[in-house]
């Protein structure tokens, strides 16, 4: 691995950015898969179940991401993630609301209500958990990316200025598989610093770059461009995360961090259904890169029906029988 | 005019693609045709040893030959040997049984670029693997030639040990050494790299155990021990680095039947190779 | 910290007797001339049965037995019918997996993960491949009508019971031999209960014959005067015995014995896939594996960055309670094997190497040994050149690929060995260069009942599985 100062080198030059990312070690896909599939056989019972749940619902980005968004619909999960269950106020709140940038000003009347408003926003009166909830938004001509820089640029600025914290940019796929790093790397960067204080999730499509190696790739080029999260998917696109891709990408912040001392946090999204498959997932990223990433800030699930799934399960456990989906609100 | 004197051949041994006299200076008298004899050489333990170290020597190389190449020389082998049907001939060996022993050499040349086709292929594993099976050589082979017949006998341990890349060293028949001597004249006239085929000429009792019980030995061909007293201590030796072992041969065996797969596939070792298949 | 609750597995499904008898001729039978000893489960040193040792009059019997099946029974039956006893097999065992699964983990000591998912689909995947075969050996590449041998003697060791019992049944029993298998002393309970699964299966009495025991009834076995096959997988030391032992008979002799397995990982591998592979070569089934890489051969160029990720990837090794479904590594199968362990492990300390193992709690009760690696080790150590059997490995480093292949062969052993690269030309010379039955590129440890199994100079001879491992059964 190269040393620290090489590696904020890389950017200035195609030629260095190319050399690196193809040096980096292959990804063998049987392997990668067997070995994800193996963690999965992981069984989470009892007291370790309910510390992941509840650490998975933390970890919720709550998402919707569609043409029928209305104000009402987005008000209506925003309040869903600062209460995900209204019966019990032990649940914590989800990690983020995730949606288009023309819908952030009404998710932010829900969650920046100020103290003692009428709403339960405040960050001290927060039922359960730390901190806020935060509010991301999708940008940079999601989810295809195929819009001119100057058209993503204005649509970073226009989200963070109407109250996102967290912006989820794609990068430039067509770029990417055509072997222009140094364009994918400088649309990051450029990105990044329209983003100001937001921070910046970049999505890489996994499903379009159809193999380990490359998602190994475009996670370090995020990296090295100032990705301060790397997510696997837009959910537009049939093949969303897995956990050998997850896997993979753990694997690049783990080694970035080891290279350079900054910690990058990671998103699958997409295809999360179920707490089985959260709690998955949560195995994973404990066996790979350990206690330090098993936490909101470091990483998400981009998901919109898991979070019924985990208030189920949570139900489950605490009363000891099945829970049925009426008893939880759908928004 | 008086009879011409004739030129009378030392046969000696073969070793390391050379023809040296036994390192012990020995040699031993045997008929040579109808009315004449020859000192051939008896060969020691150390010359044992050189034959290995020289059969070990030639195995990669051999072992790393394409397997057209083996077939090649080894079809090489037989045209020589046609060539000199009438050598063996003086020394006693019918022809029908030279003629026998050139076909067989034929018959096994084929052979070396077919037995891994035979004998390996791809294994349709449960999983997401290539998985190939391939034979391979086991590297230097003791072989003890069967006393009779002395020619056919002996083409019939070597060439189905050389074929698939194994290097031999051969004990031949005591009592009827000369066709092996010639054979080996035979075999070095026949690109047949210097090594691949090692013989020793002189008493079983003398060579043999020391063979047997050689730890770079991979193999041991019984073929040609009649004692079975013998068999059994030799065997016994073999077991000490676990040489892959031919019991012997029954006296009655028919050398001139259609010899099979068994020779061959005795001396092989199946080397499987998996790999994982991804994009 | 993500704690992860105790999960076991429920010992429920099994239901132990306090005390085995032989397995003859399709009957449990108390012994003659025998003994018994007591069968404990190595993770807690629990008594688990009291299991019989057959004397040598046990042997003969059972040798009766499958005389007279072979003679009566099971040599005439046609291939197709054995085929259908076969395939029964395949699915009792099956549908009885799990308590299977659980009784191997009991008293062997491997993880639950493990026999749940590696063992027992393997033993069935393993007799339903050679059920298949029964009625086509006309076709195997032999010739025509090929026969079978009579009786085979199998003797199996303790690291994967029921699998290796397997190994040696489905091949006999499908090219149409009787056998008598000898379970190894420590681990004889799954052979016992396939024993019932056998008279579930309504398999004519004397096909399949279990005599329990150790050294002597092997030994007896063996020597018997009427076995005509004798197959073995163990250790070198009693594979040379027995190879003495038939030595001047007609007895056709099959031999798996050890390893000392190199494990060569290239500068451009796919790094983290060979630290799978290098934590899966040694420590999958404690070590316990004669195929184990048990030599890890590094690139100097990229020895330091491995060497670290794999003692990351040790630190969350999870070592402790075989039922637990969580565990990755149980306990060492005997106070012996353990004690042949610690007595090589002692033998690397003093010989200079640096011994490092993660921080791990071991259980007070059972046999117990963390897992270890060894740095700084060279060709003369006892570490690099004896079999250890337990979940020790020693690294090596080398510069060049022929460097590599010089120091993997330099071993009177060659049944496995493993490559990490990338590049496909140079994993296809090393193949070729490698003196090895099994040659594991990108990968380590994977089995399959159509791929055949067994080694080169040391490591035995013959091989198991696949259209090969019927070779052994057959008198071609």
């Amino acid at each position: 691995m190269s040393a620290r100062s090489d590696l904020t080198e890389l950017g200035r030059s195609e030629t260095a950015l190319r050399a690196f990312l193809h040096g980096l070690p292959g990804v063998d896909q049987v392997g990668a898969e067997q070995r994800a599939a193996q963690l999965g056989t992981r069984s989470i019972k009892a007291t370790a179940k309910a510390w992941a749940i509840d650490l998975a619902i933390r970890m919720v980005d709550l998402t919707t991401l569609e043409g029928a968004d209305t104000p009402g619909k987005v008000r209506a999960l925003a309040a869903k993630a600062l209460r995900p269950d209204p019966a019990d106020p032990s649940c914590p709140h989800v990690g983020a609301v995730c949606v288009y940038p023309s819908m952030v000003p009404y998710v932010a009347e829900v969650l920046r209500q100020p103290a003692g408003g009428a709403g339960p926003a405040d960050a001290q009166a927060a039922p359960a958990g730390t901190g806020l909830v935060h509010l991301a938004s999708v940008a940079t001509a999601f989810p295809s990316g195929q819009a001119p820089l100057e058209i993503k640029l204005a649509d970073t600025r226009a989200a963070v200025a109407a109250g996102a914290d967290e912006i989820d940019m794609v990068i430039n796929r067509s770029a990417f598989l055509t072997g222009r790093y140094q364009e994918v790397y400088d649309e990051i960067v450029a990105i990044r610093e329209a983003c100001g204080p937001a921070h910046l999730k970049v999505i890489l499509e996994t499903g379009e770059l159809s193999t380990y190696d490359n998602v190994r790739r475009a996670s370090w080029l995020a990296m090295l461009a100032g990705a301060d999260f790397i997510k696997t998917s837009t959910g537009k696109v049939p093949a969303a995360a897995t956990p050998p891709v997850t896997l993979v990408m753990l694997e690049a912040v783990r080694d970035f961090r080891a290279a350079t001392g900054r910690q990058v946090g990671v998103k699958p999204a997409g295809g999360i259904k179920t707490t089985k498959d959260a709690i998955k997932y949560l195995v994973l990223v404990n066996e790979t890169v350990g206690a330090d990433w098993l936490d909101p800030d470091w990483f998400r699930f981009g998901a919109s029906s898991l979070l019924n799934d985990l208030l189920m399960q949570r139900t489950k456990l605490t009363t000891g029988e099945y829970a049925g989906p009426d008893y939880f609100t759908r928004d | 005019m008086s009879e011409r004197v004739t030129v009378r051949k030392t046969y000696k041994l073969y070793i390391g693609g050379k023809f040296p006299r036994s390192e012990s200076g020995r040699s031993y008298l045997v008929q040579s045709g109808e009315n004449s004899t020859a000192n051939v050489a008896l060969a020691s333990r150390k010359d044992a040893r050189d034959a290995v170290l020289a059969a070990r020597a030639a195995g990669s190389g051999w072992a790393g030959a394409t397997a057209y190449n083996r077939g090649q020389i080894l079809y090489r082998a037989a045209e020589m040997l046609e060539g000199r049907r009438e050598q063996f001939v003086a020394l006693g060996i019918p022809g029908d049984e030279v003629d026998a022993a050139t076909d067989r050499w034929v018959w096994y040349a084929g052979w070396s670029d077919k037995l891994p086709q035979v004998r390996g292929g791809v294994n349709p594993v449960a999983g997401p693997y290539f998985n190939l099976s391939t034979p391979e050589p086991t590297g230097v082979v003791a072989v003890v030639a069967p006393a009779a017949p002395a020619l056919l006998g002996l083409v019939s341990v070597i060439a189905p040990a050389i074929v698939s890349g194994n290097t031999v060293v051969v004990a031949a028949s005591p009592t009827d050494p000369l066709a092996a001597v010639t054979l080996a004249e035979v075999l070095a006239t026949a690109d047949l790299p210097a090594g691949v085929v090692n013989i020793l000429t002189g008493r079983l009792q003398e060579t043999v155990p020391s063979l047997a019980g050689h730890r770079d030995v991979n193999a041991l061909d019984l073929a040609g021990v009649a004692d079975a007293e013998l068999a059994t201590s030799l065997e016994v030796k073999a077991a000490e680095n676990l040489k892959r072992v031919l019991r012997p041969v029954p006296a009655n065996y028919d050398w001139y039947a259609n010899p099979g797969l068994a020779r061959m596939t005795a001396l092989l070792e199946t080397k499987t190779v998996w790999h994982p298949k991804g994009g | 910290m993500f704690e992860y609750a105790p999960a076991p597995e429920s010992r429920s499904v099994v239901r132990l007797q306090p005390a085995y008898g032989l397995f003859v001729g399709g009957e449990f039978v108390d012994p003659t001339d025998g003994d018994s000893f007591t069968s404990i489960n190595p993770a807690s040193e629990e008594v688990l049965a009291e299991v019989a040792a057959g004397g040598v009059g046990d042997v003969d019997r059972a040798v009766r037995a499958a005389r007279t099946a072979y003679d009566r029974v099971w040599g005439p039956m046609p291939g197709r019918d054995r085929a259908k006893y076969l395939f029964r097999i395949a699915r009792l065992i099956q549908e009885r997996s799990r308590e299977l699964a659980v009784l191997e983990s009991l008293d062997n000591g491997k993880p639950i993960k493990e026999s749940r998912d590696v063992d027992l689909p393997l033993v069935a995947a393993h007799f339903f491949y050679y059920a298949g075969w029964a009625d086509k050996l006309d076709h195997a590449g032999f010739g025509p009508g090929p026969r079978p041998l009579g009786v085979a003697a199998q003797i199996i060791p303790w690291n994967f019971p029921l699998l290796m019992l397997a190994w040696k049944i489905a091949p006999a029993l499908a090219t149409g031999n009787t056998v008598v298998l000898k379970p190894a002393e420590t681990t004889s309970l799954t052979a016992l209960l396939f024993a019932e699964i056998c008279q579930q299966a309504d398999l004519p009495a004397g096909v399949v014959n279990i005599v329990t025991g150790a050294g002597d009834t092997g030994r007896a076995l063996v020597e018997h005067h009427d076995v005509d096959k004798v197959a073995f997988t163990g250790s070198t030391e009693v594979g040379k015995a027995i190879a003495r032992a038939v030595a001047g008979t007609d007895t056709k002799l099959t031999l798996e014995l050890g390893g000392k397995a190199a494990n060569i990982v290239f500068d451009d591998a796919p790094v983290d896939q060979a630290v799978e592979g290098i934590v899966n070569g040694i420590f999958f089934n404690q070590g316990h594996v004669c195929c184990a890489g048990s030599r890890l051969l590094l690139q100097e160029s990229v020895a330091d960055q491995v060497l670290a990720s794999l003692k990351r990837r040790m630190a969350q090794l999870r070592v402790g309670d075989p039922l637990d479904k969580n565990t990755d590594i149980g306990a060492i199968n005997s106070a012996a094997q353990l004690a042949r362990i610690r007595e090589l492990a002692d033998a690397g300390t003093a010989e200079g190497a640096q011994r490092w193992s993660p921080p791990c709690e071991l259980p007070d009760r059972g046999f117990w040994f963390a897992p270890t690696i060894f740095t700084g080790v060279t060709q003369a150590h006892r570490i690099a050149r004896e079999e250890i059997f337990g979940p020790v490995l020693s690294v090596l480093t080398f510069r060049t690929p022929a460097e590599a292949v010089e120091k993997a062969n330099n071993t009177p052993y060659g049944l496995s060995a493993g490559v990490w690269t990338e590049k496909g030309s140079r994993m296809l010379w090393l193949a070729d260069r490698l003196r090895a039955g099994v040659v594991w590129a990108n990968t380590f440890n994977k089995f399959d009942p159509t791929s055949p199994f067994g080694g080169y100079q040391e490591s035995g001879y013959g091989r198991e599985g696949g259209r090969h491992g019927l070779e052994a059964y057959l008198n071609v």
